[in-house]
This record gives structure tokens, C-alpha cells and sequence, in this order.
């Protein structure tokens, strides 16, 4: 059975918003889902639907065997779920708020204190101090120990890397690479695409629509053309250059590179080359280069 | 002239200043606008900006009033002679009285003034018109309700003034002077202080304005910070929720009644003359309430700041105005008398008045305990229903 | 030959005790784009603050735009332009009204925002959106306004706090064009951001670490420096030993 269906899922605000628009995928037991997409692209509203917090106005969901909405007592006993915003308890300690949300869930934290102990050792030698006093990393560590701690069966994590810095991020999903062998599902959102890389399958989403359901590795493969990296002193004139370049079919920057991919899928490299110099460019660098989930995603747009 | 004007510009050292002033002007005024933008499509806070002040002046216009009008009062007409009933009968001609009924004897007297909504009685002695005529002299005796001093003051002068009315009109026809002298007795309160009234009034008054907020604004809070999202998805049922926010409060709310209650003995003089223990019973009672109101606040509202408005601005006025204490509601027109009475103040502020000034026991309270028990269910079964177990 | 638009030495700002920026000495040239990083709590947004003129150093020296960091605050705010992810515009007015309200703040005449807000919203494409309210927009767009809005009175330097967070990455690229078409004209980009690729966009980063620049120097120095591909490495190899952030 599939921890996790969505089928045509819809969702409006008002009469002209549509957050959420015939959006179908599904998530194996014991896999890392990961949701990826932009601000405003729908994954919270999915996020809410699934952990039957908002009503769909159109589809189906299921979770865990459970319907979201006829059975969303079931969902909320066994479900984890972390919103978007470091919601914990400011002013109570480390301890205090994991202590809470165990004996909400009518556990406590010695029953699944092995699910959480690699990461709340890093916490431990803070656990009286208040979670309004921590550092970004640190509530997020603390959130994701008080979404385990009754052992869920599936784990909805929304944009829980969002605002944290880069080391932060890393050790994140380090904990949560190791979560899949205690099997548990995770379904994670984020708006990162390097993130997209550690999930085991991903969802492109923008604008409430899907743009790709499948392993990152698939999305990788199934890019049509052959992608160039290119790099010639100055980025911002080089991508003027590219732009008015006829053999050009898509360029955009890409960190210290940019780009490219021609019309001309026999294109003759030695030729760009020339024209950029033409052009006035220098220190030219031209060559092929693997393509990335964020390239994908920009071709799918 | 011209001449002037550039020989005061040049020797002004500031005058690029003023240019800069001109332009510090044009800022304001784009800033003005700006915030006029602001407001102009806030259609809610134009709605209190607007309406609140109408709001206020009319109910203010009408509430405000220590005019009395139609107040029930009792007569004890021991003489039952033409003096005492053309007194009468000038009464009840009157737009200030009412005459409620006529009782028969003393006990029936104190159990009317007991009941409360008798401010007064007049009580004519059995040889009125004889004592009158024979020895020039005859004595009414007013018993006033004075935990509220003001109104019971007024309310005895007015029944002087047509007592005195009627002397005047009997001097008139006779030529010796008579004279009818008012005995005045005040109930309750013979000293007409003003903690008697106050007391019980601000009694309501706090206990109302922080049970109801507190609750709003600690349940708002969750919604506010997203931890209501975590405990809506998990077994954990919002009753408990609920419940579990407001315990704190009761308790906490107990505090302050002991503490108001201290104060007005031993530094106000103020003495509890009932039963404390059934003060403190339907003080509990009270909270638990004013907890309901806010417990259904936090229901309907989405921030603190809204919370805590509706709160403070919204109870503090109709609790102020409609409890009873600062303006009696008697003298109120009939519509805001009728609104006065889903206000819970008004019913507590009764109760303790009744316990701790008039020293009366349960069966004397026992139709306000179940108005307020009654309230406090409707907006317990209101706000369990509007809970919302999901978001938007 | 660049002049040194910001220009700082030793500049140190404490509360109490605690040092969040500590001796912060660099020098940016006009025109250049320079990227501001480091951890959550590594100091920059109290070093930013400084640089704008407001708050004020508890020692070291600044000059922004020429303007002493300490005394001529008032002069600092008026050759600035500043954007951040919090905040950019007011959701309740039209794009052209926020156009026309900064404008207006920044000391420009109703020419000038006439004709400012005409080229605004033309190159942003923004014509049939002119009169509508802010919040109806699409994030990617209200960060592209509120960008053009912070550099209407063409400032010396813009300084931009996170300002792509959580927008889709072609959205991402046509905002870097903007700052790329500013740089051009001569504007100063001072620009803070969590993205690492956005940092190869940059002429030279500098990496804040527990309140001390760790590193300064254009992105291919620091890869070559430690070794790395990509400048996520860079970061990780700086920020790793933090011990701010707990």
C-alpha cells in the first residue's frame, strides 16, 4: 500500500486563486517525497490537505489507508507534521516542549527516544534553555525531534530549511537520510533545488501545477538536449551576447557559468567560440556540462 | 519692496535650508496621502472610526441619564385618609414613580426593598390626616435603597418635592401652616458612601475585562504562532485544548477576588455581610463566564491584536454602561434595558450586591445564578461548535 | 581607477559583552557588485545596519558614499537604497502609488516620477498591473518592483537584504539582470543571500564568521584558496567550525 496518493487534487482561495491545480502523485513507505517548487507554488496548501488541515475542493488524498477528509481523526494520530514556521513553544525549554508534544500524543520521550537520538544529542546540552533563545538550526532540530517523537508513520516537514544557513541545511538532511532506515515516509517541501538531489523521488511544482513527478536521476536523464557550460570574463555581457545569438535556443546564468543549449544539436563548438571572441568576449570557456534538477525546472517552466 | 525680499534672502544663511524644508514638506504631504490610502480601504477600521463615535453619542445620549423615570417604588399606607391618598395619587401621577404594589404591613415592605428592583418606599403612619390637622404636623417616612447613593438621593428628593408640593397646595386652602416632615432612612448604605456601589461594579468590571481577554488573547496566541496547527493534527481534542487554557485563568482570576475583597474590608470598611463562601461560589461562576466569552472571542478572531481589542474596547463599554453601577438602569429606555440583561456584569453585579451589601442568601440570587449558568452554556455550546478543527 | 564607494576600517559594533561585528575592515569600489555572507547570527545584518547609517558603531571608522558613518548619517540615508525580503512595498496601494510614494520620499520631482514610473513600469512589463494592488502580484514580481522602486532616485549604493528568497528560479535570474543592468549604470550593489550560486554572481564576497570576515576575495580566488567547486564549499569549509549559531 502507498503511504502517501494524491489524486487531481484541487484547491481555490476566492474565486480567482487557484493554489492548488489537478495535482496527482504518490509516495512509497520509507521514501523521501520532496516537493519542490517556488513561494506561491502550492506546497503548503498540498502540505495542509494531506495533514487534513484544509478540506480539497476537488480530488482525493490518502494517507497511511486513511481518507483526509472521512478519516482525518486516523490521519491525526499518526501522522508528524512540521508548518513552515519553527512553531514551537518560545518560551518553554527544550525539554518542556518535547515532554508536551509526547504526552500529547499519549507517549513519551523514553518510548521513541531511539528515533531521536542522534539528533537530540546535539540539543541535549541545551535542554533547559528556552527554544525562543535558540539559533534557527537548533528550533529546527528541536522541531523535527517533537514531529517524531510519537513515531509517526509518515512525516510532513513543510519548508523546514527555509531561512536556515547552508551548514544548517546539510545537517539537516543528514538527519533525515538516516530517519529512512528507522522507516519512516517523509514527505518534505522546499524551494531549494540542490535539496532535490537527497530525496528519492521529487515533484517539480509552480504555480499550483505539477511540471514533473519522478527520481531526480529521470529528470536529469530525460533533459532534451545537450547543456553547455560557458565562461568569458564579464557574465552579464556574455548573456546579452548569447541572447542575440541566433544559434542559441535557451541561456540563462548558472552560478560562475552560463547556460547554454543550441538549435543545433551537431553544433560546431570552435565556431560559438569564434564569434563570441568576435563579439569582443575573452578568456572564453566553453564545454559540456551535466544538467541539474534547477535546469530541469527552468526548461519546464 | 523687491528690494527687501533679496536683501533678506541673501543675508539668509538658511536659504538653501528652506529649500530643503519645501521638499521636507512635499514628503510629509506624499506621506499624508499615503496613510490616507491606508485608512480609506480598511473597510473595518473605518467602521470604527465612523461608527463607534455615532455609536457612543447615541447610547451615551440615552444611558446617560441620572433623569429618573417610571421608578418602582413601594407604598405603605398605614392611614388610608385623604391625605395620604391625594399624596398618592400625586405620585402615581407623576412620570418620576411607578408604584409597584401597596403593601400591608412591615415585612412585606422589606421584602420588596430586598428584592432590588424596589428602590424606595413611602410609608404613611396611621393618623396621617388627623396629625396633620390637629397638631399642624405629620411625619412621612421615605426607606431609600442607598447602595447607590446618587440615585437614591434623587429619587428621595423628588418624592419630597411632591410631598411638599402637596403641603404648599394644603397651606394654600388653610390658613395655618402645616407641616410634613420626611423621615429619610437609607438602606444599606446609611453613610451614602460610594464603595458600597463601586465595589461590586468594579468587581464585574475587572474580572470580566481580564478573564475575557487573557482567554482570547492566550488561544489566539497558538493560532498566531502556528503551534495550533501542530496540536489540531494530533489526538489531542480541541475541548481539551480549550479547557486547558481557561484552568489557569479561573484560578488566577480567584486571586484577584480575594484580594479585591481584602481590600475593600479592611482598607474600603466595607464589611461582607452574607456569606462569603457563596460570594465566592457565584464569583466562580462569574469567571467561568467571562472565560466562555473569551474562549469564544478566540474562536472568531485570527490575531492577538484583533483579540485583545475586541476585548478590551468591546466589553468595557457595555459592561461599564449596561452592569447597573455607574448609571442605574431603570432609568434607561426600554431597548437598552432589554440588551442590558444578556450583559453578565449586570447579573453578578446584582449578586454581590445582594450577598456582601444587602447580606442576603441564596434564595434571594437563586434567578441570577441560572441566567448566568444559562449564558455561560450558550456561549460554551457556541464557541465548541465554531471551533474550527480545521484551518480557513 | 574605482573609487572606494564604501570604505570601512576596524568598525566594531557591541552590546554589552558581546561582540556581533568585530573589526570589520574592507573597501567596495563603485560599480561593484559585492556579496555579503555568512551564517544566520555571524553578524551581518549588525554590520549592514551600520553601513546604512542606522545604528549607530561602537568604534572603527566608515565612510559610505563619502559620508562619515557617525556624524553625517542624514546625508548616508539619502545616497542609499535599500531592499529587503520583509519588507519592500505596501501591499494595500497600486504599483504606480508605491512608485509615486517613493518617489516622493526620496526627493524627486513630479516629473521626474512621471517619467521614472513610465520607464519602471515598461521594462518590467508591468503595464496592466500599473493600477492594481500590490498583494494581488506574484512574489517574483513584487521583489522586481520593489528592487526598481529602491533604486528610483538612481543611489550610489542599493544595499539588498536576501532579496530572492523563495522565488522560482527563472524569476531569480531576471532580477539579477536588473542588479546587472544598475551595476552597469554605476550603481553599487551591496547584496546579502543565502543562495551560493547567486554569490558567483558577484565581482568579490566577503564571509562573515561569528562577527570577523573570514574571507574577501573574488569567487575563483576563494575556490582556488580552498580548493573547492563550488562556493557552497567555500561556505561549508568557513561557517563549518562557527560557534555562533548555537
Amino acid at each position: 500500500m502507498e503511504a502517501v496518493v494524491v489524486k487531481n487534487l484541487v484547491k481555490n482561495y476566492g474565486k480567482d486563486k487557484i493554489a492548488v491545480d489537478d495535482v496527482s502523485f504518490s509516495v512509497k513507505p520509507g521514501e523521501i517525497f520532496g516537493l519542490i517548487g517556488p513561494d506561491g507554488a502550492g506546497k503548503t496548501s498540498i502540505f495542509r490537505v494531506l495533514t487534513t488541515l484544509l478540506l480539497p475542493d476537488g480530488g482525493s488524498a490518502i494517507v497511511d489507508g486513511s481518507d483526509v477528509v472521512r478519516d482525518y481523526k486516523q490521519i491525526r494520530n499518526k501522522v508528524g507534521y512540521m508548518p513552515g514556521k519553527f512553531s514551537l513553544y518560545q518560551d518553554l525549554s527544550v525539554e518542556e516542549n518535547l515532554n508536551f508534544f509526547a504526552t500529547v500524543f499519549d507517549t513519551t520521550v523514553e518510548a521513541n527516544y531511539h528515533l531521536i537520538k542522534d539528533i537530540y544529542v546535539q540539543l541535549e546540552p541545551f535542554k533547559t534553555r528556552r527554544a525562543g533563545k535558540l539559533s534557527g538550526g537548533m528550533k529546527q532540530k528541536l522541531a523535527l525531534c517533537c514531529a517524531l517523537i510519537h513515531k509517526p508513520v509518515v512525516l510532513f516537514l513543510d519548508e523546514p530549511t527555509t531561512g536556515v544557513d547552508p551548514v544548517s541545511r546539510k545537517e539537516f538532511w543528514e538527519m533525515l537520510k538516516q530517519l529512512k532506515a528507522q522507516n519512516i515516509t517523509i514527505v518534505v517541501s522546499t524551494p531549494y533545488m540542490d535539496e532535490a538531489n537527497m530525496c528519492d523521488k521529487i515533484a517539480l511544482i509552480q504555480s499550483g501545477k505539477l511540471l514533473s513527478v519522478d527520481t531526480p536521476e529521470n529528470i536529469i536523464r530525460s533533459y532534451p538536449e545537450q547543456l553547455y557550460a560557458v565562461k568569458a570574463g564579464n557574465m552579464h555581457r556574455l548573456l546579452k551576447i548569447l541572447r542575440d545569438y541566433d544559434q542559441v535556443m535557451n541561456s540563462y546564468a548558472f552560478g560562475e557559468f552560463a547556460h547554454v543549449s543550441f538549435r543545433n544539436p551537431e553544433v560546431n563548438l570552435n565556431e560559438v567560440t569564434t564569434y563570441l571572441k568576435q563579439q569582443g568576449m575573452e578568456d572564453i570557456e566553453l564545454e559540456k556540462t551535466a544538467v541539474t534538477i534547477e535546469d530541469s525546472f527552468i526548461k519546464l517552466l | 519692496m523687491p528690494i527687501i525680499w533679496t536683501k533678506y534672502f541673501m543675508n539668509w544663511p538658511a536659504a538653501p535650508n528652506a529649500v530643503n524644508k519645501l521638499i521636507d514638506m512635499k514628503q510629509i504631504l506624499i506621506f499624508i496621502r499615503k496613510e490616507f490610502a491606508h485608512v480609506l480601504r480598511d473597510r473595518k477600521t473605518l467602521l470604527i472610526l465612523f461608527g463607534m463615535p455615532i455609536v457612543q453619542i447615541l447610547i451615551f445620549g440615552f444611558a446617560l441619564t441620572s433623569e429618573v423615570k417610571d421608578a418602582r417604588i413601594v407604598i405603605m399606607d398605614q392611614a388610608k385618609d385623604a391625605a395620604s391618598k391625594q399624596i398618592i395619587s400625586k405620585i402615581a401621577a407623576s412620570n418620576y414613580f411607578e408604584i409597584d404594589k401597596t403593601v400591608r404591613n412591615s415585612q412585606e415592605m422589606k421584602e420588596a426593598l430586598k428584592q432590588g428592583e424596589i428602590r424606595l418606599a413611602v410609608i404613611f403612619p396611621a393618623n396621617f390626616y388627623d396629625d396633620l390637622v390637629h397638631q399642624n404636623e405629620a411625619r412621612i417616612q421615605i426607606i431609600a435603597d442607598a447602595i447607590d447613593p446618587n440615585n437614591a438621593t434623587t429619587l428621595t428628593s423628588y418624592i419630597n418635592s411632591i410631598v411638599q408640593d402637596y403641603q404648599m397646595d394644603f397651606n394654600k386652602t388653610n390658613n395655618i401652616p402645616y407641616r410634613i416632615t420626611p423621615e429619610l432612612r437609607f438602606l444599606y448604605n446609611p453613610e451614602l458612601k460610594g464603595a458600597p456601589n463601586y465595589v461590586p461594579g468594579v468587581m464585574a468590571l475587572v474580572l470580566m475585562l481580564v478573564c475575557v481577554m487573557m482567554t482570547a488573547v492566550s488561544i489566539v496566541k497558538e493560532k498566531e504562532t502556528g503551534t495550533m496547527e501542530i496540536l489540531l493534527v494530533s489526538p489531542f481534542s480541541p475541548f481539551k485544548v480549550i479547557i486547558a487554557k481557561a484552568v489557569p485563568y479561573l484560578l488566577l482570576s480567584l486571586i484577584n477576588v480575594v484580594s479585591i475583597l481584602l481590600l475593600s474590608v479592611f482598607v474600603l470598611d466595607l464589611p461582607i455581610n452574607g456569606s462569603v463562601l457563596l460570594l465566592f461560589a457565584e464569583s466562580i461562576l462569574f469567571i467561568i463566564t467571562c472565560l466562555t466569552i473569551g474562549i469564544f472571542i478566540s474562536v472568531k478572531t485570527n490575531t492577538m491584536q484583533v483579540a485583545m481589542l475586541i476585548s478590551l474596547m468591546g466589553m468595557m463599554l457595555p459592561t461599564i454602561l449596561f452592569s447597573g453601577f455607574m448609571f442605574p438602569i431603570e432609568n434607561m429606555p426600554v431597548p437598552l434595558q432589554i440588551i442590558s440583561n444578556i450583559i453578565p456584569a449586570k447579573w453578578y453585579y446584582i449578586m454581590v450586591k445582594d450577598i456582601m451589601i444587602k447580606g442576603l442568601g441564596f434564595g434571594a440570587i437563586w434567578k441570577e445564578t441560572l441566567i448566568l449558568a444559562a449564558i455561560t452554556m450558550v456561549m460554551l455550546i457556541i464557541s465548541l461548535k465554531s471551533f474550527k478543527i480545521r484551518l480557513s | 581607477m574605482s573609487e572606494a564607494v564604501i570604505k570601512t576600517e576596524k568598525l566594531t559594533k557591541r552590546f554589552g559583552d558581546f561582540i556581533a561585528a568585530n573589526e570589520i575592515t574592507f573597501e567596495v569600489d563603485k560599480g561593484e557588485i559585492f556579496g555579503f555572507l555568512g551564517a544566520n547570527g555571524a553578524g551581518k545584518t549588525t554590520a549592514m545596519r551600520m553601513l546604512c547609517g542606522l545604528s549607530t558603531p561602537s568604534s572603527g571608522k566608515a565612510t559610505i558614499a563619502g559620508f562619515d558613518v557617525y556624524k553625517q548619517t542624514e546625508q548616508i540615508k539619502k545616497s542609499i537604497g535599500y531592499m529587503s525580503q520583509k519588507f519592500s512595498l505596501y501591499e494595500d496601494l497600486t504599483v504606480l502609488e508605491n512608485i509615486k510614494f517613493f518617489g516622493g520620499i526620496y526627493g524627486l520631482t513630479n516629473q521626474q516620477i512621471k517619467t521614472k514610473s513610465e520607464e519602471l513600469i515598461n521594462h518590467l512589463g508591468l503595464q496592466q498591473e500599473a493600477k492594481k494592488l500590490v498583494v494581488s502580484l506574484p512574489l517574483g514580481w513584487k521583489q522586481k518592483l520593489s528592487f526598481s522602486a529602491a533604486i528610483l532616485h538612481e543611489p550610489k549604493i542599493v544595499f539588498l537584504d536576501e532579496p530572492t528568497g523563495g522565488v522560482d528560479p527563472v524569476t531569480r535570474r531576471q532580477f539579477w539582470d536588473l542588479i546587472y543592468d544598475a551595476a552597469d549604470r554605476g550603481v553599487t550593489i551591496f547584496v546579502t543571500t543565502h543562495y551560493m550560486d547567486e554569490a558567483e554572481y558577484c565581482n568579490r564576497i566577503s564571509i562573515m564568521v561569528d562577527g570577523v570576515i573570514k574571507a574577501l576575495d573574488t569567487p575563483r580566488n576563494l575556490k582556488d584558496t580552498f580548493h573547492a567547486n563550488n562556493m557552497d564549499e567555500v561556505f561549508y569549509e568557513l561557517a563549518r567550525g562557527a560557534k555562533r549559531g548555537e
